[in-house]
């Protein structure tokens, strides 16, 4: 474990970040006054990118280029997806798919 | 329906005197049920992957009181040891957009519930919101301690799941090289429920596509930030075509299947209906609240227990 401050730090931030989100509408709109469109458009559509950006940004550190060539994750992302069009429960998805991405990549 | 919750502070001092009452206590409880059953479950899964990243127990108490957001505390995990912050705090403020409307919508349920509601605005994660924004409330109850309850049980089976994850990561030796995976199937779950979810795939695909286009420009240290730039302002430039498909997202959530399980704040299907009740809600006064139609309680999250699709 390296540096603790880091992680309080994070901890704090990314609090602050995401209790403003809960709050700052409240205080900006609270009484009464009308929500620009642009604003509500934005609310609307960005969670939408914000998980695609959030996959990426998970998958940051595969090298496509090097040995297994992703394979492991290519592999576990399609069982999880299908799994998920199958049975639409997504812990079922994550744990099957977890599961076998730690048996892939503990026995390559 | 609303008349319970009404009174604000005479009101504060009504239930300093009398307590709890065992209806409202009880009707709570069962609404928070299916959601505290799927927040321990991933509660658990969530302390373990922390705990595999060095952080125990101590450390998701902290992050599910100070964060409390399901997406937001797993991103976090990889922030944690090596930030940057700022990065961490952005990446927050994006995954977290949509309380927004969650927020909106229940300014005219909360108007009168006094201090209470700065904690009922803090712990207002997707779960707490579908169930608190429905028009189905039992009667006969004091509604303001319902809302009390209800968002203190999710939030709280978050955390003690959580905890009880770190501290079985402590006890549990076995190899956890992978387990970051989880995070990623998570994440591809919801996403494929967005997608079914939505008419217009516009954003599920500029998400993708601008991400990892400027994490081959820009390197794995810093293409983050540029990709939500591009993000919003591809959003902006195209914002005629797209808004108009997400205009009535109501048809297109009642058919979806409702039994994923979620996490606070990972489950976009509600994220969703809460759009359509943000705009709704906001405009309608609150007393106008109950005459909302009922086809928005079918997007609840009540029936993700089932197996079945329908």
């Amino acid at each position: 474990m390296s540096d603790h401050r880091m992680a309080i730090a994070v901890i704090l931030v990314m609090g602050i970040a995401t209790f403003a989100t809960r709050i700052v509408p409240v205080l900006l709109f609270g009484r009464g006054s009308k929500v620009p469109d642009y604003v509500m458009y934005l609310g609307k559509v960005v969670p939408y990118t914000a998980m695609g950006l959030l996959i990426v940004y998970c998958l940051k550190d595969v090298q496509i280029m090097a040995a297994p060539h992703a394979l492991p994750e290519i592999v576990a992302m399609a069982v999880v997806v299908l799994s998920y069009l199958w049975k639409r429960n997504s812990i079922l998805s994550v744990v099957i798919g977890t599961v076998l991405y730690m048996l892939m990549v503990q026995n390559m | 329906m609303m008349t319970a919750g009404d009174g604000s502070h005479c009101h504060k001092r009504d239930w300093m005197r009398k307590g709890i009452d065992k209806r409202t206590l009880s009707a709570a409880f069962t609404t928070s049920l299916p959601i505290m059953v799927t927040f321990v479950v991933l509660g658990i899964g969530y302390g373990l992957l922390l705990e595999k990243h060095g952080f125990g127990p101590l450390w998701a108490l902290a992050s599910g009181i100070i964060i409390f957001s399901g997406t937001v505390q797993f991103v976090s995990v990889g922030f944690l040891s090596g930030g940057p912050v700022l990065m961490a705090g952005i990446t927050a403020l994006m995954v977290a957009a949509r309380h927004f409307f969650f927020s909106i919508s229940m300014i005219g349920r909360y108007r009168n519930e006094g201090k209470r509601k700065w904690y009922l605005y803090y712990a207002l994660c997707d779960e707490t919101y579908a169930m608190l924004s429905r028009d189905d409330i039992p009667e006969d109850i004091d509604l303001s301690m319902y809302r009390l309850l209800v968002t203190l049980f999710d939030q709280s089976a978050w955390v003690i799941g959580s905890v009880l994850g770190g501290v079985l990561g402590g006890m549990l030796t076995f190899n956890s090289q992978g387990i970051d995976f989880a995070m990623t199937a998570l994440f591809t779950t919801v996403y494929v429920q967005q997608w079914i979810d939505s008419k217009c795939h516009i954003p599920a695909v500029l998400g993708v596509a601008a991400t990892l286009g400027c994490r081959l420009v820009f390197g794995r240290d810093y293409f983050l930030i540029p990709a939500m730039v591009i993000i919003i302002v591809v959003l902006t430039i195209m914002r005629s075509r797209i808004e108009p498909q997400f205009g009535e997202a109501a048809d297109v959530h009642q058919a979806g299947g409702d039994e994923a399980a979620v996490m606070p704040d990972g489950d976009v299907r509600i994220e969703a209906a809460a759009t359509i009740q943000g705009l709704q809600t906001y405009e309608y006064e609150p007393a106008a609240v109950k005459d909302v139609p009922d086809d928005k309680t079918a997007t609840s999250p009540s029936r993700r227990g089932g197996g079945g699709d329908e």
